[in-house]
């Protein structure tokens, strides 16, 4: 049976579909992203498609001097996901900001940056160099880092040292640049955290990081990854991403939120839109499609559609809405009688 | 048949949908054939695809990657490309268990191939089991050439031992090694590499097979100062350079090292650029490495 929403008509497929999305004061005019860490700096995925015609690249998170990452092994596969422990490689944020974004901007990509550190003081200055730079259009801030003056634990485990990071990063930032902060799920309470950040001077949220893991190799009979333990990715965790989505959007109902955490396909990503996202990364599948981004664009394009939403914003947050406001109607365009339509919920 | 295929601007690699023509056991492994319209044309010696595994709802979300062994770019199927499995964990066991005309999603050709002389010098092949299947496209590259090829392959033993009819067919000579003496001389490859290295003069040496062969036939060929190339088997996780999954320490032209993604800057090598030993560390002076610490 076609389920139309009495509130909206369906829009013709021929016309071209409002996916535009809003993130604080960032408009994009998709709200499909690349995760960071899964797409470098844009420019090898643009061999197989336009990376300008997604909503933006998310960089892989850079740091302030040149890092070697840590020794290999550093992947293992898992059931529907893979374990990483890659150690945060790259060039560093001059190298980053003269080759990198200087290609992304030349490229016409929106771009979002990431930025690490292993202090809050580190993660102010990689802010400051990028604010002299300019040339993006936001800032994530990867707080899933080992806090080098606290026996590396990691920043987003605490709200108050989340907090502490945002606060810094909003410190050294241009007032009108829009800050992520990534949430780690490996948390008793991600509202917390999502609540102190925000109130730190976070535009907003990317949820979810990668969560902890680890993976034995039963030929060696040791760890699989030289690091031990490493961060559990791909649609294995969804169900955890969209459960913090829901959490979040439910606490904080005006928060911008980026999605992400196993998104393989248009589906999935109304899901997470569905749960509250504003926006949603692409990131493992990417390893297993390098054109995922643009065909789950396509794909969720096509799930809004079919479900006879006018634009991606009338998803956003709809799997919230109070059961008695959805007016289900069949084909004739009569309500259900209201007790028959309570009743199908239930099945015993 | 090639459904969907995406052209990139500036490798060439392409992803492709293309299908199964030909599944064959050979020894330990099986030789697979396949069409795959659009990387057949661009792909050179040394260069791999990587293959989507287990389909689009598949719990194994990593593609695999093969060294290419053979392509025709034309005929009745619009282009094929050979590369051999070696059926070692599930997702390679899933491949080879596929039929003619099953559907693969390839993504190629990946990589830096293997630097062609451009003069009709001496040549030495050395491949270590399944990795003698890139050197079969490349002896052909190389006999187009004029150069001479002395190909020298080996392995555990005879079943393990891959392409030696293919390279008998293409090289000037071939050697055999296995360290059972199921077949050839009874030894490792790198021994019949040095008889050559000792009683010839040699030009170049390109080598594929495991780290640790890669690592003695580039020791060899450095000490006697022969220039070499080895491709490299590192476990990767994206094949197009985004993960940074597949690094190894290799020394630049300056002089330092650097952990290089062995998709996109290998996966062919330098011998005397690659360090064998410190594979699997971050080796003392490594670009990047003073930031790293350990909190175990």
């Amino acid at each position: 049976m076609a389920l139309n929403l009495a509130s909206r008509g369906n829009a013709s497929p021929e016309s071209t579909f409002d996916l535009r999305t809003q993130l604080g004061s960032l408009e994009l005019q998709s709200p499909v992203l690349t995760a960071s860490g899964c797409a470098a700096a844009g420019r090898e995925l643009d061999n197989y498609f336009d990376i300008t015609a997604i909503g933006g690249i998310v960089t892989k998170s850079i740091m302030l001097a040149p890092r070697s990452g840590r020794a290999t092994p550093r992947m293992a596969e898992t059931p529907s996901g893979m374990l990483n422990s890659i150690g945060l490689q790259g060039p560093g944020v001059e190298s980053f900001l003269e080759t990198d974004l200087a290609w992304l901007q030349q490229r016409g990509a929106r771009t979002i940056v990431s930025i690490a550190g292993g202090t809050a003081d580190e993660f102010g200055k990689v802010a400051a160099k990028l604010r002299v730079a300019g040339g993006f259009d936001a800032i994530e801030v990867n707080i899933s880092c080992p806090n080098v003056e606290d026996r590396g634990q990691v920043f987003a485990c605490r709200a108050d040292t989340s907090a502490q990071i945002i606060q810094t990063v909003r410190r050294n930032s241009d007032n009108k640049i829009p800050i992520f902060a990534k949430l780690s799920p490996d948390v008793t309470d991600i509202v917390e955290i999502a609540t102190s950040v925000s109130q730190a001077g976070a535009t907003g949220v990317s949820v979810i990081n990668t969560l902890l893991g680890m993976v034995i190799d039963t030929q060696t009979m040791r760890p699989a990854l030289a690091g031990v333990t490493g961060g559990l990715s791909g649609p294995a965790i969804r169900p955890i991403a969209v459960r913090c989505i829901w959490q979040i959007r439910s606490a904080l109902p005006n928060l911008p939120i980026i999605g992400m955490g196993g998104v393989r396909t248009g589906h999935d990503a109304l899901e997470m839109v569905l749960a509250g996202a504003n926006a949603i990364s692409v990131g493992t599948s990417i390893f297993n499609d390098p054109m995922a981004p643009m065909r789950i664009q396509k794909e969720l394009e096509q799930e809004l559609r079919n479900r006879g939403f006018e634009s991606l914003t009338q998803a956003i947050s709809f799997a919230h809405r109070e059961v008695s406001e959805a007016v289900i109607e069949d084909e004739t365009g009569e309500s259900k009688d209201e007790s028959e339509r309570d009743w199908d919920f239930i099945s015993e | 048949m090639s459904v969907g295929a995406s052209e990139g601007a500036n490798s060439g690699a392409i992803q492709v949908n293309g299908e199964v023509l030909d599944v064959q056991r050979t020894g330990k492994y099986f030789l697979m054939s396949v069409t795959a319209p659009g990387i057949t044309e661009r792909a050179r010696p040394g260069q791999f695809v990587t293959i989507g595994i287990g389909g689009e709802e598949s719990s194994m979300v990593l593609r695999r990657s093969f060294a290419i062994q053979g392509v025709q770019a034309r005929g009745m199927y619009g282009g094929t490309l050979d590369f051999v499995v070696s059926p070692v964990g599930k997702g390679t066991q899933w491949l080879t268990k596929l039929r003619r005309h099953d559907p693969l999603n390839l993504v190629g050709p990946l990589g830096k191939p293997f630097t062609l002389p451009t003069k009709p010098v001496t040549c030495v092949l050395v491949g270590g089991g399944y990795g003698a299947a890139p050197l079969i496209m490349l002896a052909q590259a190389l006999r187009e050439r004029g150069c001479r090829v002395d190909t020298i392959i080996g392995a555990s033993t005879e079943e393990k031992l891959y392409g030696g009819l293919d390279l008998k067919r293409v090289s000037t000579s071939l050697t055999l090694a296995t360290e059972d003496g199921t077949a050839g001389i009874r030894g490792r490859v790198t021994d019949g590499l040095i008889d050559t290295l000792n009683s010839s003069k040699v030009d170049v040496v390109y080598a594929c097979g495991p780290m640790s062969m890669l690592a003695s036939v580039a020791e060899e060929c450095t000490t006697r100062k022969i220039f070499s190339q080895c491709s490299v088997e590192e476990s990767m996780a994206c094949g197009i350079g985004v993960c940074m999954t597949c690094v190894l320490p290799v020394i630049g032209e300056d002089g330092v090292t650097r952990m290089l993604r062995s998709c996109v800057e290998g996966p062919i090598f330098r011998g005397d650029r690659v360090r064998w030993a410190d594979i699997g560390t971050i080796p003392e002076g490594t670009w990047g490495g003073e930031g790293l610490r350990s909190w175990r």
